[in-house]
């Protein structure tokens, strides 16, 4: 099995950062594994961790009565799954699923905080590349409210 | 020989020479209050006597203190219904349960257009390179253009609308014809004839007329430089291009858009506008289907329409197509533009917008797109 | 038999030469795609990309991107029935008759993406039009670094050709990724729209050719997608739609910018084609 260092570095997030830093926060992680239909977190749970996913595909679903669960979105290998870990209350605000086996790298949610706390340059970088991937998926899910490829 | 003088007498020999070879022969008269193009018998059919007043949204006739013949600008239509008409039958097809048998409509009567103005001469080799000068030919505006006898008349005066000088066609024709009229008035009134083509000499050759003199010329040079020095409208042709490329988002497209109908005039009267529409139609038996094509308009609504809505939903970017195909994306298009500077689009515009003005008002605020908000 | 004999360019290219539907399928609730042989003498042969105007006789006329070429000048059309022509044209059964004129205007460029990444992303029906690319890809897939195609559509069951997309993504040097935008567990493939997948695809964004075609908003996103993630924008081809006449530049529908989409497309450099698509027409 490889080093956690080395998983993140062969991570498209944590591309391209410094040995020191990855080594920073790759002492908050561990590696995880999921089977297809096991559940990763549910909605309301706190948000103490920040997958890194490495093989397999992830659901986000959402639950409403009186209808049938709502798959929001998918995610992949090479995509970061979780958001609310960073910003309070910390909260899971979905219900994550694996689709497929997953395995993924987990890093503990209150370590990684208190990495970026204490080192700022780091904590930009992190940041910055999670606003990133914010927009990304902000502009997604506008885009997907076009329903573009509806009855034209 | 390139130039002589004929007498009214023998011009209109000229016309009767051209019908007797079977041609149709079309010029301008007086109907229903304006110069049209239609039918003509003989010179006692021109607008004799008549003159037009014209500027953004007028136009009159009024009666002129001499003879002249040619004594308008510009008629109130252009050459494109003859060359490229309203509605044309592009084929005829037999249905016959399983297939189809298509049948090219009927071949052409030969035409002769007596009396193009340059600025119109200049619309028929636009539409010449639009619709014959591409990878694809049209196969009905050739058979209809490919053998035209063009007598062309000279300007003497412009109109108030009239801003040719500026776009380099006219007031004087210098390609693209058989024979030119000039028309000298007075005691002895006389018809100084530019020979432009073998055909044109050689029809010149059936009837009178007399050598040309220096000063005859000198007379016809004088009379073009008036028709220049009377335009008060221009479009600064070498520059619009760019000017309309680079202000797409300029304030002054709302401010016309307010103004304009979308009538569809503009386009009618366009000697350059091309656009067409194509229909298809079949009689109650179900066994003859007609494929034909009628004048289309950029304004309309579901000229550009998509799955139901129009990529140009709104009058600001219809006109704004129009004008910018006109005097801009033309140019990308064809390497020339598209106005030929006749001013009917001003004339029969129902609101009178000038496109010299808009021009004008564009290039006064170059620039004014100002989407970041205005400095305090 | 002999191969029919091919349409001369002397030939008015608006007039319609018969085609029989020779088979017929449907491929969705709305979406039927037909096997036409011709009736008569054959046009030439079109590249993946270029269209035919499809006549329903007496009822009219629309453009129809091709979908494959067969043999014996063959070619199987699909059509989305959403108006009076292509309900005609859909409708037509074996046996039928329509007329067909073409082919028209400009093709996916395959040998631009010789030796490079090739990415072929398709949204909804914009996967007929791509699929003979695609198809013509794959069967020649050691000319290209990778294949990648990414297909989305609204749900599962509107995903066109996905007996074809199971072939492709089997295939060594292919990648398929479909996405759509509602499905539940049930569905295999991602959820989300065709940006948010794109990054599943590997490839070097300098030496990638991309080629998209899809609802034209969806083909926005995708080249700024891909602009951003460093492909330059003259590699990545698009293939625009416009109201259309007459296919021969005459009738003026089509027009934009400075070009007419039958003449100078449908396939364009998104670098031209994205300053003229994000014109506002409002």
């Amino acid at each position: 099995m490889k080093p956690i260092p080395e998983l993140l570095a062969e991570h498209p997030f944590f591309e391209g950062l410094p040995a020191d830093d990855l080594a920073a926060l790759a002492a908050c992680g561990e590696e995880v594994s999921f089977g297809a239909g096991e559940v990763i977190f549910r909605e309301g749970t706190p948000a103490d961790r920040m997958y890194v996913l490495r093989a397999g595909r992830v659901g986000l679903e959402i639950h409403a009565l009186g209808r049938p669960a709502h798959l929001v979105t998918t995610l992949a290998a090479g995509e970061i799954l979780g958001a609310s870990w960073l910003f309070p209350p910390y909260q899971w605000q979905f219900e994550a699923l694996a689709l497929d086996a997953t395995t993924a790298v987990a890093l503990d949610a209150g370590c990684v905080r208190a990495r970026l706390d204490a080192d700022p340059a780091l904590g930009y970088v992190v940041v910055q590349r999670f606003a990133a991937l914010l927009v990304k998926r902000l502009q997604a899910a506008r885009f997907r409210l076009l329903d573009v490829y509806g009855d034209g | 020989m390139t130039d002589a003088l004929v007498t009214t007498a023998a011009f209109d020999a000229l016309l009767g020479a051209l019908a007797d070879d079977g041609r149709r022969v079309i010029g301008p008269r007086v109907r229903d209050g304006a110069v049209v193009l239609d039918d003509l018998d003989g010179v006692a059919d021109l607008p004799v006597g008549w003159a037009d007043e014209q500027s953004p949204g007028r136009y009159r006739l009024r009666r002129r203190d001499d003879d002249a013949h040619f004594g308008f600008t510009t008629p109130s239509t252009s050459w494109k219904p003859f060359l490229h008409p309203a509605r044309e039958v592009v084929f005829r097809a037999r249905l016959d349960g399983a297939g189809f048998e298509v049948t090219p409509p009927d071949a052409p009567e030969p035409l002769a257009f007596i009396g193009v103005r340059a600025c119109d001469l200049a619309g028929i080799a636009v539409q010449d390179r639009v619709l014959g000068g591409g990878r694809f030919v049209d196969a009905g505006y050739a058979a209809r253009r490919s053998d035209v006898f063009v007598v062309a008349a000279d300007c003497g005066e412009s109109g108030p609308t009239c801003f040719c000088g500026s776009m380099g066609t006219g007031p004087t024709a210098t390609t693209g014809f058989d024979l030119a009229v000039g028309e000298r008035l007075g005691d002895e009134p006389r018809f100084f004839v530019r020979i432009g083509s073998a055909r044109g000499a050689a029809l010149l050759e059936r009837v009178e007329h007399t050598p040309a003199t220096e000063a005859d010329r000198a007379d016809a040079r004088a009379a073009a430089a008036r028709a220049v020095a009377g335009q008060s409208r221009s479009v600064a042709a070498g520059e619009v291009a760019g000017l309309l490329a680079r202000n797409l988002e300029h304030p002054r497209w709302d401010e016309v858009a307010e103004r304009c109908l979308a009538c569809t005039n503009c386009t009618l009267v366009c000697p350059t506008c091309f656009c067409t529409s194509v229909e298809d139609s079949v009689d109650l038996a179900g066994t003859e289907a007609v494929r034909s094509r009628r004048w289309d308009s950029c304004f309309t609504l579901d000229f550009t329409a998509l799955g139901g809505a129009p990529v140009r939903g709104s009058v600001r970017s219809r006109y704004r197509q129009w004008l910018t195909h006109k005097l801009s994306t033309w140019q990308d298009q064809f390497g020339e533009l598209g106005c030929v500077g006749c001013g009917r689009c001003l004339t029969w515009c129902p609101v009178g917008i000038d496109l010299t003005e808009e021009v004008a008002a564009i290039g006064a605020t170059d620039g004014a797109e100002n989407p970041g908000g205005t400095p305090s | 038999m002999a191969d029919p004999v091919a349409v001369t360019l002397d030939a008015d290219p608006m007039v319609p030469v018969p085609y029989e539907v020779v088979a017929r399928r449907a491929l969705s609730d709305d979406t039927t795609s037909l096997t036409l042989a011709p009736a008569g003498p054959r046009l030439a042969d079109a590249r993946p990309g270029q269209f035919f105007m499809l006549w329903a006789p007496g009822v009219g006329e629309i453009p129809i991107s091709l979908g494959v070429a067969g043999p014996g000048g063959q070619v199987e059309e699909s059509i989305r029935a959403v108006g009076a022509v292509s309900r005609a044209l859909s409708a037509t059964p074996v046996g039928g008759r329509i007329g067909l004129r073409g082919p028209f205007g400009t093709s996916w460029d395959l040998d631009a993406a010789v030796g490079r990444h090739l990415l072929l992303v398709a949204g909804g029906v914009g996967l007929v039009p791509l699929r003979p690319a695609v198809l013509d890809a794959v069967e020649r897939a050691s000319d290209f670094r990778g294949i990648g195609v990414v297909v989305g559509a609204r749900t599962p069951g509107d995903l066109l050709f996905q007996d074809e997309l199971t072939d492709w993504g089997e295939r060594p040097g292919v990648q398929v990724v479909t996405t759509v935008d509602h499905a539940d567990r049930a569905w295999h493939g991602h959820v989300g729209v065709v940006t948010e997948v794109l990054d599943l695809v590997d490839l070097d964004p300098a030496r990638t050719t991309a080629m998209v075609c899809g609802p034209e908003v969806m083909m926005r996103f995708v080249a700024q997608a891909l602009d951003g993630r460093g492909v330059p924008l003259a590699d990545v081809q698009l293939s625009l739609e416009r109201n259309m006449k007459c296919a021969i530049g005459h009738c003026g529908h089509c027009q934009i910018g400075g070009g007419f989409v039958c003449l100078d497309g449908p396939v364009v450099a998104a670098d031209r084609a994205l300053p003229l698509l994000q014109v506002r027409e409002r």
